[in-house]
């Protein structure tokens, strides 16, 4: 429930957030090695705010926020999987723009498949029938 | 009193749309040849009103006259006129009048152009087009009244997102929206052949020209959107897989299906039903794209559920529109048949395996899409369905197609010869080979691949281009007389095929060899990207017509001798109260150079980003090459939309 209250709050940030300008130089960490690794993880991380952006495009004021912590997070010896577990923890599975598997995505992941096997059913029966 | 004439010419449009949705069905029905032809001026009574209503909100945007309230939440006075005119369509209400528009140009042009249609079937084609114009004037009326009043009018304009205050978004709402639009027609077609249960090669062939047409539009509106997105969002990418995106991408996908199946039906009379119902999926994809972007579902389902007047509207089009046609198909499609029949290995079957790919990957698309929407609905949890979701998933699926795109051309109708057309393509193989083998030296596995594909289809087009004028094996004059012969359809397609080739190896070369670089510069710093010198001269201060402006002078050095320069904007929009990025982008048309600055930092100097994009512009020009190659088959004189007519007096030659 906290967890929605304060998505509702960030929405209402939304409309009054100043654009600034995305990625700053001054928030890039020191260590190129580190620095890498927070670009790459901040672009699979959806500003939560905004349509579909990566918090690493955004200019919104939270997708700034999200970059500091991950920053930080990293800094403080996080691995990857460490550093992205505690943005899901505090924002939830839907700040990953990858999905991730479990049993509310089983048809999104497994669906794709899915619809490939049925299309080449269908050819081979529509063949067989035809011979 | 001009916004008034607009309204009630809207609404006049309605009256003969409904009249024409009927009346025709039943003079069709019953052999009256007067109902029937009412259809046909009908048509075009109602684009002469539309038109009239479009010139009247156009004239209120370019007069500025505030007191309507369309032009008082979306305009300014201080606009520049390009955007005063573009900004008609640049809100909710004047982009309907748009569709409006161009949905009835392409009823007035079946009606106009139409004269070698049987009476009955043009009739009942026009009756389906003004089902649909019916809803979306009602829609417009009931809902979305472009012409309402505000009283007092407001001294100036709430201004226009400064987003949208480019040439390139600009037009890019015509183009797609021709595309979209330009689908009724075949869906028209088909509910129409439905009701007589009869489709023959005829249909196909016409219905072929529409969809081309349409397929160019879409195609050059997607392409207009992804450029305008590479320049003026500012972070260098150009697809990101967005909700809005995909709203254009699943009737495209859906459309370039339609394309081929429809050459089957109408060459060999195969794959008859199956075309009928692409019709009616490709338009119903754009009734679904119009409510995903119309109705705020995006922005959050319950945003759509306190405000539901609209989307409501739209779903309700949409599943009458959709459920209608497949409830009909349900029924007719038996007495339709499926066509003639042939082996796997053949032309038709590579362009059914085309199909299968194709409608796998939109289905995928829309699941993506309406995924998170469906999840956050059932209260089942929110997920982000992100590019790396259709990255994983669209990619693969799409890939044999393009592995077959250069051998299905080179198969003959009914049965093929597999063997016999690898072994023609051994050219095709020989540069998918090198271009894979330049990319793993620089360690790209995944460029290998892409360009591999690249040139496997780039070469296979021209290999088949090659082999129908027996380049290279008969007498030049005998190349050159084949050549002369060839069919506008044949250069077409191939030369769309071309534009695919273009396309991929844009996407495959900036997504792996992009270089960026993000720092923060003062006046005399320089940096290197890509063999470039960039040093950055400092930052002026500059006034546009509605906006000020900070812009960099950043002078690209090679090899210390200037080569150009650069001037990257970061624009403010007093009246919007919002900053835009501009990039300055030098291009070679190998790669582009591309630079955006940032927020100034009084210590640590001016954020500066600059990126290296290998063949980037390949990207959209090969979006233009594929919708030339469109047009080129539309102006094929066996699709000229009089020709059928014409053609039974001189016995066909091809």
């Amino acid at each position: 429930m906290t967890r929605l209250a304060a998505v509702a709050g960030l929405l209402l940030a939304l409309a009054s957030a100043p654009a600034l300008a995305a990625l700053d130089a001054s928030e890039m960490l020191a260590d190129p090695a580190l620095e890498a690794r927070a670009r790459a993880l901040a672009k699979g991380l959806r500003c939560v705010v905004c349509q579909n952006q990566s918090i690493d495009d955004s200019a919104a004021d939270l997708a700034r926020d999200l970059r500091q912590s991950l920053r930080e997070r990293l800094l403080a010896g996080d691995s990857d999987e460490e550093a992205l577990a505690y943005l899901t923890h505090r924002y939830g599975d839907y700040v990953l723009l990858e999905p991730p598997l479990k049993p509310a995505t089983w048809i999104l992941w497994f669906a794709p498949a899915g619809f490939a096997a049925v299309a080449l059913l269908l050819a081979v029966r529509y063949f067989r029938r035809r011979e | 009193m001009t916004a008034e004439l607009g309204h009630f010419a809207l609404a006049l449009a309605l009256g003969l749309a409904l009249l024409q949705a009927t009346l025709p069905l039943y003079g069709a029905a019953r052999a009256r040849p007067a109902l029937m032809e009412l259809a046909r001026h009908t048509a075009i009574g109602q684009f002469i009103l539309v038109a009239i209503a479009f010139g009247a909100l156009a004239r209120a945007y370019v007069m500025s006259d505030f007191s309507v309230a369309a032009v008082a939440q979306n305009s300014h006075s201080l606009k520049p006129l390009l955007y005063r005119m573009t900004g008609v369509w640049g809100n909710h209400e004047g982009s309907l009048l748009l569709w409006l528009l161009i949905l009835t140009l392409f009823g007035a042009m079946v009606a106009m152009f139409g004269g070698s249609l049987r009476k009955a079937f043009q009739a009942r084609v026009l009756a389906v087009q003004a089902m649909i114009g019916t809803g979306f004037l009602a829609f417009t009326l009931l809902t979305s009244n472009p012409f309402a009043r505000v009283w007092p009018p407001p001294l100036d304009g709430a201004g226009l997102n400064p987003l949208l205050q480019d040439p390139g978004l600009a037009f890019h709402p015509p183009l797609l929206y021709f595309g979209y639009v330009g689908l009724s027609v075949a869906f028209s077609f088909a509910v129409a052949a439905l009701i007589e249960g009869r489709v023959d090669r005829a249909w196909a062939r016409w219905v072929r020209p529409w969809t081309l047409a349409a397929w160019a539009g879409l195609t050059a509106g997607i392409a207009l959107g992804s450029w305008w997105a590479y320049y003026e969002l500012g972070w260098g990418g150009f697809w990101f897989w967005d909700p809005v995106e995909n709203a254009s991408f699943m009737p495209w996908l859906a459309a370039t299906a339609l394309l081929h199946s429809a050459i089957a039906a109408e060459r060999r009379e195969a794959l008859r039903s199956w075309t009928v119902l692409l019709a009616i999926v490709a338009f119903s994809l754009s009734l679904l794209g119009a409510f995903l972007v119309r109705s705020g579902v995006l922005t959050s389902v319950h945003a759509f559920a306190t405000d539901p007047e609209r989307g409501v509207f739209i779903l309700l089009l949409l599943g009458i529109a959709t459920g209608g046609a497949l409830a009909l198909y349900a029924w007719r499609a038996p007495a339709v048949g499926t066509g003639v029949p042939f082996r796997p290995v053949s032309r038709e079957g590579a362009l059914l395996l085309n199909n299968l790919v194709l409608v796998t990957a939109c289905a995928t698309v829309l699941l993506g899409t309406l995924y998170p929407l469906f999840l956050d609905a059932l209260d089942a949890g929110k997920v982000s369905v992100g590019p790396p979701y259709f990255a994983a998933t669209f990619v693969p699926l799409v890939a044999p197609a393009l592995v077959a795109m250069a051998v299905g051309p080179m198969l003959a109708w009914k049965r093929g010869d597999l063997a016999g057309a690898l072994g023609r393509l051994w050219l095709a193989a020989l540069g998918a080979a090198l271009a894979a083998g330049a990319a793993l030296a620089y360690g790209e596995t995944l460029a290998a691949l892409g360009l591999a594909a690249a040139a496997w289809i780039g070469l296979g087009a021209l290999v088949e281009w090659g082999e129908r004028l027996r380049l290279g094996r008969a007498p030049v004059e005998e190349v050159r007389r084949r050549a002369r012969s060839m069919p506008r359809g044949a250069w077409g397609a191939g030369l769309a095929h071309l534009g695919v080739a273009v396309v991929v190896a844009g996407i495959t070369a900036s997504q792996c060899f992009q270089s960026e670089l993000i720092l923060a510069m003062k006046p005399g710093d320089s940096a290197r990207i890509a063999g470039y010198e960039i040093r950055f001269d400092g930052v002026s201060r500059i006034q546009g017509p509605n906006y000020r402006a900070d812009r960099a002078t950043l002078s690209v050095l090679d090899d210390g001798a200037p080569l150009a320069v650069l001037g990257p904007e970061r624009r403010f929009y007093p009246v919007e109260r919002q900053h835009t990025t501009e990039a300055a982008i030098r291009t070679t048309f190998l790669a582009d150079l591309y630079a955006v600055i940032g927020e100034d930092d009084a210590q640590a100097g001016r954020t500066v980003r600059l990126y290296h994009n290998p063949l980037v512009p390949w990207i959209w020009i090969g979006a233009i090459v594929m919708a030339l190659g469109a047009l080129l088959s539309l102006s094929d004189r066996r699709l000229r939309l009089a020709v059928p007519a014409r053609r039974r007096r001189q016995p066909a030659t091809a």
